[in-house]
Order: C-alpha cells, then sequence, then structure tokens
C-alpha cells in the first residue's frame, strides 16, 4: 500500500492531548486495571464503610415508613408531593449526564469523553436506581406497585395510558434499561482485559463470566462499533425524552408555575447541568483517591465546566422567561406565583438559594484559571447540586401551598423520617458507586486506548519521518511485491 | 498448555490428539497489523481475523469487510416495538377496557406518542444490543485461540492475525512467510484437541 495515504489523521487546531504524555497502550490497561487489583486505599474504605452504613439506616428508615405509612413523612395536603418527588426528579436529572456523556458526546464526536463516560454510566444506573426508589415508596402501599404495569390482575382493568404518570413508569424503566445495555456493552472490552490479566482463578472465571469470551476480533469489533453507534443514535432522542416525561408530570396539569410549555426543554437543561456537576463532583474524588490524574486531566475538567456554565445559563434563562411569560399572560394566577410566591413567600428562602447556587455559581467559570482550578470547580459542583434540589423542591412546593381555596394552603416541615429517606438514597448511590469503582474498569480501557495517537494506524508513517520513515516505505513496496506474488502464486496454484 | 512453536512438522495425523487449527502472528504496532490485514485480505484469505485491544479505523476496509448488517436488525425490531406499544395501548384502552377519562376520547394518537416513542427505543436497544451478540456469536467461552499464552495481550497492547489452517489458500511455509514479511513479531501454530 502507499505510504501517501487519503486517510491520514487531520490535526485539529488547538487539539490537545486527551491522555498525559507518558501513555502508552500498556500504561493505560495497568494504570485502570490495577485500581481493581491492588488493596483498596484507605480513603475508598472510609467512604465505603459510611456509604454502607447509610443504606443500612435506608433500611431501618423504610422498614418503619412502610409500617406507619406515608404518614410517616411531613406530607400534607396540600403540599402531597414534597421531599420524595423532589428527590425522584432530582435524582433523575442527575442519571441524565451519563448517557449524555456517552451519547450525544459520541456521536459529536468529542473524544474527551472517553475518560469520564464510563463512570457518568455507572452514576446514572445507580441514580436512576435511586429515583425509582421514590415514587416506589411514595405511593404508599408499596405492594400495590404493579398497578402501573401493563400485566393482567384480578381486578380486569388495564393501566390508563393517557395519564403521564403512566408514561414516566415507560420512560424511566426504558432509560434504565437501555442505560445498563450500553454501559455492559462498553464494559464487555474491558472485561476481557481484567480476565487476561487476571492472576488467580476466581477472578479469571468472574470476569471471564462477564466479558463472555471477547477475543477482541474485528469481525466482532465491526459490530460492536455499529451496535455502539445505534445505542448512541436512539439514546440521544430517549434522554431528551425522559426528562422531557418527567416535566409533563408537571406541565399537563393545571397549576400555576407547572402548567407550562418551557418545562421540557427547561427540565433537560437542568438535568444536564446537576448530571454533569455530580459528574464533577465524583470524578474529582476518584481522581485524586485512586491517582488517575494523567488521564482525567485538567482538561476534562476544564470542558465539564464548560459545559455547566452552558447548561445553567440556560437554566437561569428558563428562570427568566418563566417570570415574562407569567407577566406577559396577564394570568392573576401565575403572576401570583413567580412575583409573590416564589421571590417574597414562605419559600422564598428556597427560591433564592436556587438563583444564588444554580444560576450565580456557575458564572466565574467565565474565568479560565478558574475553570481549571480543582478547588473551585469542586465547590461549584457542590453548590450546583445543592441549586438543583432546590430547583425541584421549588417547584413542587411553591405551586402547590398555596391552592386556590386560601383555606387550603399550607407549609411543608420536613420530619426526621424524610430526612433519613433522602440521606439514605445517599447510602443506596454511594455503596454501588463505591463497588462500580473498585471492582471495575472506572475508565473505558479500549476506547481510551482509541484517542491516543498510535492507535492511529498511520501514524508511524507521519510520525518520525526522519528517523526511519524512508526504510519504513521501502519495506513497505517489498512486502507489497510479496502480496503480490503470494496473490499470483496462489492463482496459478488455482489455475 | 496445546500452544507449540515450531513443531508442527512433528505433528502425527495419526496419533489423533492434535491436530493445528490456527497460525496466529502477532505484531506490535496499529500500523503494522493495518498492513499485514492488507496484505492477508490481498492474498485471497476468507477464514482469518485481526484481534486487537481497540478497534482500528479503517480495519474493516483493511480487511476487505462487508458492511455490518446489524442495522437491519434493530429497523425490524424498532417498527416491533413501535406495534407493540401501538397494539397493547389500542387492546387495552379502546377493546377490551375502554376508560373514559376526563372526557377525552379512548384512542388519541397524542397520548400514545410517549409510550410508543419509549418502546420504540427499548426494542431497538435489545435488537442492538442481542443482535450485536448474536451476529458475534457471542457468548464463546471456549476457543482455540485461547490457548496461546501470549494471546492475553490481545486485551492490552498487542495485535494479532490469526488465519484457520481450514482456509483453503492456507500453506503452512506460504502463509508464515506471508505473515513474517508482514513484520509479525512472534508467529506459531496453534493445535486443538480432535475429539
Amino acid at each position: 500500500m502507499s505510504s501517501a495515504n487519503p486517510n491520514a489523521p487531520i490535526k485539529e487546531i488547538n487539539e490537545v492531548a486527551l491522555a498525559a504524555p507518558e501513555y502508552d497502550f500498556h500504561r493505560i490497561t495497568d494504570d485502570v486495571a490495577k485500581v481493581t487489583e491492588n488493596p483498596a486505599p484507605r480513603g475508598w474504605w472510609v467512604m465505603f464503610l459510611i456509604a454502607v452504613s447509610l443504606l443500612g439506616a435506608l433500611g431501618l428508615t423504610l422498614a418503619y415508613l412502610f409500617w406507619k405509612g406515608i404518614g410517616a413523612w411531613g406530607n400534607n395536603q396540600p403540599i402531597s408531593w414534597a421531599w420524595d418527588i423532589t428527590n425522584f426528579v432530582w435524582w433523575v436529572g442527575i442519571g441524565h449526564a451519563g448517557t449524555l456523556i456517552s451519547a450525544v458526546l459520541f456521536l459529536f464526536r468529542q473524544k474527551w469523553r472517553t475518560s469520564i463516560n464510563r463512570a457518568a454510566e455507572a452514576m446514572t444506573i445507580f441514580a436512576v436506581i435511586c429515583a425509582l426508589m421514590f415514587p416506589g415508596i411514595h405511593v404508599g402501599r408499596v405492594w400495590l406497585m404493579y398497578y402501573p404495569f401493563p400485566i393482567p390482575n384480578s381486578m380486569g382493568i388495564w393501566p390508563n395510558f393517557k395519564s403521564p404518570l403512566l408514561w414516566d413508569v415507560f420512560a424511566v424503566s426504558t432509560y434504565f434499561t437501555v442505560s445498563l445495555l450500553f454501559w455492559y456493552v462498553g464494559l464487555v472490552p474491558d472485561l476481557a482485559t481484567l480476565r487476561d490479566r487476571s492472576k488467580n482463578k476466581i477472578r479469571r472465571m468472574a470476569y471471564g463470566a462477564f466479558a463472555l469470551g471477547w477475543r477482541g476480533s474485528n469481525r466482532h469489533w465491526q459490530n460492536y462499533e455499529r451496535a455502539y453507534m445505534i445505542l448512541a443514535a436512539i439514546s440521544t432522542p430517549l434522554v431528551l425524552s425522559v426528562h422531557s416525561v418527567v416535566s409533563f408530570d408537571f406541565a399537563t396539569s393545571v397549576i400555576p408555575g407547572w402548567h407550562t410549555t418551557i418545562f421540557p426543554p427547561y427540565f433537560v437543561a437542568g438535568a444536564i447541568f446537576s448530571g454533569f456537576a455530580m459528574v464533577l463532583t465524583l470524578m474529582l474524588v476518584v481522581r485524586s483517591v485512586f491517582k488517575l490524574h494523567g488521564l482525567i486531566t485538567l482538561k476534562h475538567i476544564e470542558f465539564m465546566n464548560k459545559i455547566i456554565l452552558a447548561t445553567g445559563s440556560i437554566v437561569g434563562y428558563a428562570y427568566a422567561m418563566e417570570f415574562f411569560i407569567a407577566w406577559y399572560s396577564g394570568n392573576d394566577y401565575e403572576r401570583y406565583v413567580f412575583f409573590v410566591s416564589r421571590m417574597k413567600g414562605p419559600y422564598a428562602w428556597a427560591y433564592w438559594s436556587m438563583i444564588i447556587c444554580n444560576v450565580i455559581s456557575p458564572q466565574i467559570f467565565w474565568v479560565k484559571s478558574m475553570r481549571t482550578n480543582v478547588p473551585v470547580s469542586y465547590a461549584v459542583s457542590i453548590f450546583v447540586n445543592i441549586g438543583m434540589w432546590f430547583e425541584r423542591f421549588v417547584i413542587i412546593a411553591t405551586s402547590l401551598h398555596r391552592d386556590f381555596l386560601p383555606s387550603s394552603w399550607g407549609y411543608f416541615h420536613p420530619t426526621p423520617i424524610d430526612v433519613m429517606t433522602y440521606l439514605g438514597s445517599f447510602g443506596l448511590f454511594f455503596t454501588f458507586f463505591l463497588l462500580f469503582i473498585r471492582w471495575l474498569p472506572a475508565i473505558a480501557i479500549a476506547e481510551v486506548k482509541g484517542v491516543l495517537p498510535e492507535s492511529d494506524p498511520h501514524f508511524e508513517a507521519h510520525g518520525d519521518h526522519g528517523s526511519h520513515g524512508d526504510e519504513h516505505h521501502d519495506d513497505d513496496h517489498k512486502s507489497d511485491d510479496h502480496a503480490e506474488d503470494g496473490e499470483s502464486k496462489a492463482s496459478s496454484a488455482e489455475a | 498448555m496445546a500452544s507449540h512453536d515450531h513443531d508442527h512438522d512433528n505433528e502425527k495425523k495419526s496419533a489423533g490428539e492434535k491436530k493445528p487449527v490456527l497460525l496466529l502472528a502477532e505484531f506490535d504496532s496499529t500500523a503494522k497489523i493495518f498492513h499485514a490485514a492488507e496484505k492477508v485480505r490481498d492474498a485471497g484469505f476468507t477464514r482469518w481475523d485481526v484481534h486487537t485491544p481497540f478497534p482500528i479505523h479503517g480495519m474493516d476496509g483493511a480487511m476487505g469487510l462487508p458492511d455490518s448488517r446489524l442495522g437491519w436488525i434493530v429497523a425490524a425490531m424498532a417498527l416491533t416495538g413501535f406495534c407493540s406499544a401501538l397494539g397493547m395501548i389500542y387492546y387495552m384502552n379502546v377493546v377490551d377496557y375502554p376508560l373514559i377519562i376526563g372526557g377525552k376520547p379512548p384512542w388519541s394518537i397524542p397520548s400514545v406518542a410517549p409510550v410508543a416513542f419509549e418502546l420504540t427505543i427499548l426494542f431497538s436497544a435489545f435488537g442492538a444490543v442481542f443482535g450485536m451478540f448474536g451476529i458475534n456469536r457471542l457468548p464463546r467461552h471456549h476457543h482455540p485461540i485461547f490457548f496461546s499464552q501470549r494471546f492475553e495481550r490481545a486485551t492490552d497492547d498487542r495485535f494479532f492475525v490469526s488465519i484457520e489452517v481450514d482456509d483453503p489458500k492456507y500453506d503452512e511455509k506460504k502463509t508464515r512467510k506471508l505473515l513474517e514479511d508482514a513484520h509479525a513479531t512472534h508467529i506459531e501454530v496453534i493445535e486443538e484437541e480432535v475429539v
């Protein structure tokens, strides 16, 4: 083959290395796999014990909740949705970054995603598990959870497919299933790597079982890459649909402050915003505990901060637009919700916390030195996590606490059971997440290798022309001749 | 361990225990494996494969592979998902037990859109994942290529070409020469026990 190839890599302007220059294929395998092979560092154990304790507390809390009923929470009329639905929307929102990173950024050929997509996808799955828990326990009689599923039952009645709450069941469970499949497909080649590195039989059997006998065959890679692309292509509208459907739970009602057409895009932007904040919160810790600075570089952190800035500004725009539409509509109830209830009402403290955390705090990322600063990034990510929880709380509580009848007005006070359910969901999330980073490759080994310059088959021909480039060309021609010889011999043999 | 380096000549058919199944050549860079694949393709081999730790851009062309068929499976599954959703909702809410809620008609297109969309996606995802494993004939935990100790690096930093002995173009000496000329760093014959 001629070395003047038309497929030569085109270096983009300001293209940066996506892994530190000392990384080669083996070093990537080593650094990522070592995390699962070496004993866990002390920091991991400390976090794991805290997480498992919270998970235990969640178990006790839920047992008490099922025993006593929903009255154990502070939920009341008019605020019947309160913390549990706030937590549901918050966790589902966090779950959006994983698929955004793995699917949308994949379609846009954003190669920097390779260092963070695995952990972000894992985060998505665990966040959606936490999210699914809340509506599950909010129904009160958990043993009747099968009502929304289209399964024959003794009542002879089917679910009402015109209800947005039912759409939600389908959207979130589809999202969970597709995210899990996407994550597993990505894991298969890396599980094969761990299988092939394992020194003892148990590891070899355990990783080998899930690696499905993967042997890196290019005939397999071809279908694998096609499957990956199709999954990315179908996950992109899926991720947009899921939070849109969640927002329909609100938008299709006639409650002032909920009944608005801006909700689907506004919820999706907020979901991406909170999801990226959570990815940053987690990855900054993982990076320092497991010393992965060469793979999750400042460049990655800066990219994520830019997305936080962009989506935070979209969210800020949505907040402003809600006010504008409320004013412009001339509807008294809409105007009351925004200009009186949210800005100055009993929940004004939550409203302004939301504005400070979500709209103001990310603006610091306009400054380059701030968005490449690890402590500042961490602090902002925490602010955004808090702010996005407040956003859902503000939407739910302020719209519900002032009913159309003043005699039905109320206020929500959380009970210790509310607080423990929420904290317990962190236990559930972090137990899963910590087990994941300890036992599975937290960085997509095969994908990161694919973004190294030497992964390009034309890299050598273009790399150092001076030293052995010419020799290489000679070889090329020589072997080309051989190939042709081989072919002619073979064909003559056939004849 | 069933992998041997150069004892292919000692092989006796009558002994019946082992027969060669694969010729496995190892390469140490993507450029070399890429050119090696082109040569094996041009030499007319059909039963061969390339093994790499990550997908190499352009390798499908270098191997001369036809396009993946997976898209058709996914398209069929997407259509199945969409029709199942419509059929399910129509049967449940219109035929079997019409629910009139809020004065809305039992069948209204906008209200079926979200569930129809979600099931289309769900079925497509099943098609993509299980279709891919199906076409690839995975899981397959036993494969003669795993007899090679060196092949463990196929998921780390080495690149392999494997040519099946059953390939009509296969000839121990010529094929070995072809791979040597392509700068293989190591070549071995993999044998499997005859059952």
